[in-house]
């Protein structure tokens, strides 16, 4: 963004045709293929996210299909111990990095502007590179599998078996090189959230009315922002002492294994965080629009919200407890872990609460809503099982926190993913999706899901432990794994159902209006899809509920129809942090492939430091010079302004 | 949901009728171990309670019905500001602070009850884990000097706290037998300490539980709890020599292990078999699996692994072994002299 120094106050007008031509002719894409790999906007960026993240998400599954194939039944000959290795190492990687961090910046690349009233986010071009910087680091990371050298030694990659002495092949060099890699990514994509919700916001819109899906996006990369260092840092050292023999985690050399540990837990249990607290966020949002009423205790579970996400960098050593730590430090961490429960009590209380004081509709999006409160109990009390530090001494590595995990991170993520898709694609698309398919898209997920996942904390009770590729017949793990296989097919149909209901409703579902859900936020207020430029008027807003105010009885009423003219090039109103004053006019950048070029060239040095090619890592960095210079270049209509 | 439940219900019904695994920890048999079991059957039947709770609330808050209220034009309640849905949070949130509360101090309780053994271990175990086996030298404790070294079978006396040294040799493992103690790890570079003890005579079966490569699978070990007197003629007929073989065949077995497995396998008694990579095969047949529980110890089943350890365990140090007819035969009546 940038500064407009010629600011006057623009005039006050009620939309009409020419404005909105004018406006079009500004904001949309040109078309062909330029405009398609330069485009700047949010919500184009925003499905791109959406749809990239769900194939890496089908990516996982079926890795996940291949290992319960081999797990069904005890000694079981269908995948090789190296196969095996791979498959879970890739699919936890996938679905950690790749699928349940991106869905969620999906939804809020599209969703943000809209719901802040704003035509864009922030930094637009940083946007689009944050995208290409996801895409290319996801593939990057799987050059080796198709190759048969995949990661092998999990995604959480402990040293010394992530060591060259126990892995001299390619394969943890590929994923060092890639987490650095998409590192810059979601550091880069956290700043553009954090700077959109402090000064993009639309007039009005104080801090008392930030929409609590804002809130979980937005305290999830304040997390980030300070989470991601710790485990690049992690990477970089790994591949430093790979490449280099430097000596950081080398026993040999004075270097020590529990380091990679800490300063992976440091970032990974924030991580947690950061992939659960948007999603349940959307839940927030969206089951009050279907209990007809606004959200129980807004307020605290917004300070539930950042209170979660401030613990969470507090009981990183939960995940060590076995690593021979002095119990005094262990009671500390427990101790921290207990406490993390109550923040995640308010949210539930608060869900239950609007249930009960609402009257529910029953669409698919609220089933889904439903679930996740359901599904995130049973993985939250088994959550809190494992932080009881000698109960967790016997938990810890088996199925149960495989159970634990899956309930986390589909229950809270997939279930609120599924949900917040059915609830907002008609606002995306201008069509809904099929709710019969989709009644039976919820039923196959619901039952599969709990029949594939349930077992598992009775197979974890029963002793059996992960990540092995195979099991003996007398452990009477056998029956368990059985169910566990079965459930994870249905699950898998479900979300194939759920594929076809997007992919038939996209061009045959029935027409949506503005507003089809009678929902309370901005986003419900310009069109369905949304024009390029989201609102002809910026809004100015004058409660927490803009659309139901006249249902709430509320003092003052947002202005939604009428509102400044800015037409004068890509501009959008800047306003304060916290009161969402308007204090200037903010010139947004053009569309351009600088973006595009740079990710590239990223692409281009880190596949030159994989293959010690070093020439091509200088060259591409050598050339992101001019890049950055082309991409920053000032404009002087815009008063020497720099675009980002 | 309530049709899922039941369908889960009726699923499980079947799986949990089945004998428990001997592997399950909701049964313990040591003091090490017994605090946890409690403290878990008390958490679980706590959190079982509370994710039925909320399940319920939830299933009641929606079938609920609610007197008439107004619908708008798509037959959809009117919006509304709803009653007041504070009171859920004002109680909900404090009764989950001292159940919690509770949670904790019980933990804590727990904690100081296993960190350490009520009274003085008189053994000491250095337990080396390797990819993928488990070397085990023991000790009396107040003479380091003493003891004799075996490999992935663990003998203790019954009602005495055995202490355990745990360390790495490569990667990191974790060092787990479920009915008598929580995991510790084993890492490189430093040793960890862990204790455990059996209360009644049996076999309890352990396992790696930290991901340590190809074959962290197959990295089983057995703690055999016996009286202290047949542990104590367990103890001394393992601190003996493996004698030289007089049959014909053993004899000439014993040049067979001398060219092939020595290099890696130590006998005691045998000149020139000091090799430190395997384990310790001087009481071979006196252990009940091969493999690091990977198989039982049959006379089969070793002829399979000493010709081609590969392919039963791929991944594994330990060769292919060409070996011709006679000469395995050979080997086999050699091993099987190692009592």
């Amino acid at each position: 963004m940038a500064v407009n120094s010629t600011y006057h106050t623009p005039a006050i007008v009620t939309p009409d045709k020419g404005l909105k031509r004018k406006l079009e002719s500004m904001w949309s894409d040109p078309p062909g293929r330029y405009g398609w790999l330069a485009t700047t906007d949010h919500k184009m960026i925003g499905k791109r996210y959406l749809v990239t993240a769900f194939v890496f998400l089908i990516l996982g599954g079926l890795e996940a299909l291949g290992m319960r194939l081999q797990l069904a039944q005890p000694n079981e000959h269908l995948l090789p111990p190296e196969l095996y290795n791979q498959f879970f190492s890739m699919h936890g990687m996938t679905m950690i990095f790749l699928y349940s961090l991106p869905i969620l910046s999906g939804f809020s690349n599209y969703l943000w502007p809209l719901i802040l009233g704003t035509r864009d986010m922030a930094f637009p071009r940083l946007n689009a590179f944050t995208y290409w910087v996801f895409l290319l680091a996801g593939i990057f990371l799987y050059i080796g599998f198709w190759e048969g050298k995949g990661t092998d030694v999990g995604w959480f990659n402990y040293v010394p078996l992530a060591s060259r002495a126990y892995d001299p092949d390619w394969n943890v060099d590929i994923y060092s090189l890639g987490m650095v890699f998409l590192g810059i990514s979601t550091t880069a994509g956290a700043v553009n959230f954090i700077a959109t919700m402090f000064r993009t916001r639309a007039p009005g819109m104080s801090i008392s009315r930030v929409p609590i899906m804002i809130w979980g996006t937005l305290v999830a990369n304040i997390g980030i922002l300070f989470a991601v260092p710790a485990v690049s840092l992690d990477f970089l050292l790994l591949w430093l002492d790979r490449r280099f023999g430097t000596q950081f985690f080398d026993v040999s050399g004075g270097g020590r294994p529990l380091l990679w540990q800490h300063l992976f837990w440091i970032f990974g249990h924030p991580w947690v965080y950061a992939i659960v607290l948007p999603a349940m966020s959307i839940v927030s949002q969206g089951l009050p629009v279907y209990c007809r009423r606004p959200l129980v205790a807004h307020s605290a579970v917004v300070l539930a919200t950042i209170l979660t996400m401030v613990l969470g960098f507090g009981v990183w050593v939960h995940h060590m407890f076995a690593t021979g730590l002095p119990p005094i430090a262990m009671g500390y961490f427990a101790a921290a872990s207990f406490v993390i429960v109550i923040p995640s009590a308010v949210s539930v209380f608060a869900w239950v609460a609007t249930i009960w004081t609402g009257r529910p509709v029953f669409t698919t999006a609220f089933k889904f809503f439903v679930a996740e409160i359901v599904l995130f109990v049973i993985g939250g009390v088994s959550g809190f099982m494992t932080a009881s530090v000698p109960l967790d001494l016997q938990l810890t590595d088996t199925y149960f926190v495989v159970a634990h995990i899956h309930y986390v991170l589909i229950g809270i993520n997939v279930f609120p993913v599924v949900g917040g898709i059915y609830h907002w694609f008609p606002k995306m698309t201008g069509r809904l999706m099929d709710e019969r398919l989709g009644r039976w898209n919820f039923w196959l997920m619901f039952i599969g899901f709990n029949l594939g996942f349930f077992p598992m904390h009775i197979s974890g009770l029963e002793g059996m432990p992960r990540r092995i590729y195979t099991y003996p017949a007398n452990m009477g793990w056998g029956n368990l794994n059985l169910i566990t296989t079965i459930g994870s097919f249905v699950f898998a149909l479900g979300v194939l159902l759920f594929v076809i209901n997007v992919i038939r409703s996209r061009s045959r579902g029935e027409r949506a209006s503005a507003n089809p859900w009678d929902a309370s936020t901005l986003e419900w207020a310009t069109e369905s899809p949304p024009p390029s430029y989201n609102f002809a008027v910026i809004p100015r807003v004058a409660s927490l509920h803009p659309l139901w105010e006249s249902r709430l009885d509320e003092r003052s009423r947002s202005t939604l129809h009428e509102g400044p003219v800015l037409d004068d090039g890509h501009q959008l109103p800047g306003t304060t942090p916290l009161d969402a004053e308007p204090d200037v006019i903010l010139d947004m950048p053009s569309l351009t492939l600088a973006p595009l070029v740079t990710a590239l060239l990223i692409a281009g040095t880190f596949l030159g430091l994989l293959l010690t090619t070093w020439w091509l890592a200088g060259a591409c960095m050598l050339a992101m010079i001019p890049t950055l210079l082309w991409w920053l270049w000032p404009r002087a209509e815009a008063g020497w302004a720099v675009d980002a | 949901m309530l049709r899922a439940a039941t369908i889960v219900a009726l699923a499980l019904v079947p799986a949990a009728a089945r004998p428990a695994s001997p592997m399950t920890y909701m049964v313990s048999s040591g003091p090490a171990a017994n605090p946890t079991t409690a403290l878990g059957w008390g958490l679980l039947g706590l959190s079982v309670f509370v994710a039925a709770f909320i399940a319920c609330a939830v299933l009641i808050g929606i079938w609920w019905k609610r007197g008439d209220g107004a619908y708008d034009g798509n037959g959809w309640p009117v919006v509304s500001r709803g009653r007041n849905g504070l009171p859920w949070l004002l109680i909900g949130v404090p009764v989950s602070v001292v159940l919690l509360l509770a949670s904790a101090i019980w933990t804590f309780h727990v904690l100081d009850a296993i960190a350490a053994p009520p009274k003085k271990a008189p053994i000491t175990l250095l337990v080396t884990a390797h990819q993928w086996w488990w070397e085990v030298r023991y000790q009396r404790t107040d003479d380091p000097k003493s003891g004799f070294e075996t490999a992935n079978e663990i003998h203790v006396p019954v009602g005495v706290p055995v202490r355990l040294r745990l360390s790495s040799a490569d990667v990191i493992h974790s060092f787990w037998v479920p009915q008598l103690a929580g995991k510790t790890d084993a890492i490189p570079g430093q040793v960890n300490l862990a204790w455990l003890e059996a209360d009644r005579p049996g076999m309890y079966r352990g396992q790696c539980t930290e991901f340590c490569g190809m074959q962290h699978a197959h990295m089983a070990l057995y703690v055999i709890a016996q009286s202290a007197s047949a542990f104590r003629a367990w103890w001394q007929y393992q601190t003996r020599d493996a004698a030289m073989p007089t049959a014909q065949a053993a004899a000439s077995g014993s040049a067979v292990f001398g060219s092939r497995c020595a290099i890696c396998h130590t006998v005691r008694g045998r000149p020139g078999s000091q090799g430190g990579l395997g384990p310790d095969l001087t009481h071979l047949m006196s252990r009940r699996t091969i493999a690091a529980g990977t198989l039982p110890n049959t006379i089969g089943n070793l002829a399979g692994w000493v010709s081609d350890a590969p392919s039963l365990k791929p991944g594994v140090a330990m060769p292919r072994e060409n070996l011709d007819g006679p000469q395995l035969q050979a080997l086999l009546a050699y091993l099987q002299t190692l009592k």
